[in-house]
């Protein structure tokens, strides 16, 4: 690895740590070993709330539940509103006036329709996922050269081969993108909604009783884990746009 | 019935904000079963749109265009099309392009990939089953989508330069091969080209456009045996004849038809 690259964090590092020193105060900064300590010893209970482990696993499978649920409306509403004019009319206007809307902004009606607890924060975390999903879908699905389905066409392609053999393979890259937006701003939503009131367990959670508790350490802690798998999220995806979609960035 | 194809006073107008053009003006042909039915003309004189008529991805402004007596409303797999632009599926490596018709009609998976490395012989690519476009040059491409079309077995070949990128020797080769396919598998082809040579080589008819809107200005019946020889005075005559056809034509879409004396 690049020794440029590994400079900076090690002076952020430094730096805090000094800071932490100088400050002597906890509450406000937690020295460097404080958060070392509890992020190498995952399985031990914090704060009697579970441990860092179980309240990843938490945030997690919510983060799958309500991507999965975007991706599966997502899709092939976007598959269609792409290929097909007249759905596109139908749903257009909806989607423009409530795309602009931030996910945070839906919290008081989820609450209101589905009460304090797991739909409400699926909900959120379904609204942040699906917007960017939908709309790399139809941007990939609009930007299928026009050539490649008259190819098929001409080939003997009726409807459904031109939806299934073209459209599609050829928008997958697209829509990878679409996946791998959505699933950031879903681990972001996640956190947000594991915040709200009534919520008793995810990292969201933890970092909001931590603080309750004036327990730094554990607050920076848990947002170094909710870095680290936002990271991992993303590197996973764009590996498996790289390796699998290649032929994307070397068309002639 | 002997014309598989009766083209009848074709026009086609493109219609966009600013202008209309003309691109086809008023076409009348017919084309034999298993005719080899060569068009030459101007860059720019609609013969690319002509061939996407009979293909059905473009309707008629006027006219109809009939097969075996019945009209031609939209693409289908009798009517195999060998686009002038590279066409092929990026995704998917040479075989399965290759196999792409026969694919989608069915075929089950063994049939039709042995089908498809037939061609990939014919065109001289055996070995670049695996590869993928990207990692093909623009001539290798080409003689892809020249298998492609062929596997799918049309009744009509429509070809659009086919051979346009590949040098003069692989040129010859597909030219041969193309031939053989023909009259072996009793195919009616139509075939555009820039190359008078290769219009007269392998066609029945020659077909000679006019400059933009694209007429009709000539059909030149090649009354030769095959296989033909290029150096023969009947060939050289053809090819004189044609170009001095064509060279008013080429002129013309220069708007420098006054000047055609000096050149
Ligand atoms: N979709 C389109 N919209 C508007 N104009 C078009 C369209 N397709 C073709 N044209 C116009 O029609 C005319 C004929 O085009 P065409 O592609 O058929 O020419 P061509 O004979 O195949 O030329 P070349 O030998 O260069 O391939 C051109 O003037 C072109 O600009
Ligand atoms: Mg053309």
């Amino acid at each position: 690895m690049d020794i440029k690259k590994v400079i900076m964090p090690i002076v952020g590092l430094v730096l805090w740590e000094l800071l932490a020193i100088w400050l002597n105060n906890p509450v406000v900064l937690p020295p460097v070993e404080n958060v070392i300590k509890i992020l190498i010893n995952p399985q031990i209970t914090l704060l009697g709330t579970g441990t860092l482990v179980e309240n990843t696993l938490v945030s997690i499978k919510r983060v799958l539940s309500g991507f999965i649920v975007a991706g599966v409306v997502g899709i092939p509403l976007g598959i269609f509103m792409g290929y097909f004019s007249t759905v596109m009319d139908l749903f257009d206007t909806v989607i423009e006036l409530l795309r602009p809307i931030p996910p945070l902004a839906w919290v008081p009606l989820a609450l209101a329709w589905f009460g304090i607890g797991e739909t409400s924060m699926l909900f959120i975390i379904f609204i942040g996922a699906f917007f960017p999903i939908l709309l790399n879908t139809i941007a990939g699905v609009k930007g299928v050269p026009k050539i490649l389905i008259e190819t098929a066409q001409t080939l003997g392609a009726r409807e459904k081969d031109i939806l299934l053999k073209v459209v599609i393979p050829a928008s997958s890259p697209n829509i990878l993108t679409g996946l791998r937006i959505g699933a950031g701003i879903a681990w972001m939503c996640v956190v947000a909604a594991e915040m709200l009131p009534g919520s008793s367990a995810g990292l969201g959670y933890l970092i909001m009783y931590a603080y309750s508790l004036s327990r730094m350490d554990v607050v920076v802690a848990s947002m170094v884990i909710i870095g680290i798998i936002g990271l991992t999220l993303d590197r996973g995806l764009r590996y498996i746009e790289d390796r699998y979609f290649r032929w994307r960035y070397l068309i002639k | 019935m002997e014309n598989i194809l009766e083209i009848r006073n074709v026009s086609k107008k493109f219609v966009s904000k600013k202008k209309e053009i003309l691109a086809v003006d008023n076409i009348t042909f017919n084309v034999k079963y298993n005719e080899f039915l060569s068009i030459v003309g101007p860059s720019g004189c609609g013969k690319s749109t002509l061939l996407r008529m009979i293909a059905g991805l473009e309707k008629p402004t006027s006219g109809e265009i009939l097969m075996e007596g019945r009209r031609i409303e939209g693409p289908g797999a009798e009517r195999g099309l060998v686009f002038q632009q590279y066409t092929l599926l990026p995704w998917r490596n040479v075989l399965d392009n290759v196999a792409f018709g026969l694919e989608i009609r069915g075929m089950p998976k063994k049939e039709r990939y042995e089908i498809a490395k037939r061609f990939i012989k014919m065109i001289g690519l055996e070995g670049f089953e695996e590869a993928y476009p990207y990692e093909l040059s623009g001539g290798m491409q080409q003689r892809v989508a020249i298998a492609r079309t062929l596997a799918n077995d049309p009744k009509i070949v429509l070809m659009d330069e086919p051979f346009g990128a590949l040098d003069t020797q692989t040129r010859t080769i597909l030219q041969h091969e193309l031939l053989r396919i023909w009259e072996k598998e009793k195919k009616t082809v139509i075939f555009v080209t820039h190359s008078v040579d290769e219009a007269i080589y392998l066609s029945d008819r020659v077909i000679v456009m006019t400059a933009r809107p694209g007429r009709i200005k000539d059909i030149i019946p090649i009354d030769l045996e095959r296989p033909r020889k290029r150096d023969t005075l009947e060939f050289i005559e053809y090819r004189r004849r044609i170009v001095n056809i064509l060279k008013d034509e080429v002129l013309k879409s220069y708007n420098m038809y006054n000047y055609s004396k000096d050149v």
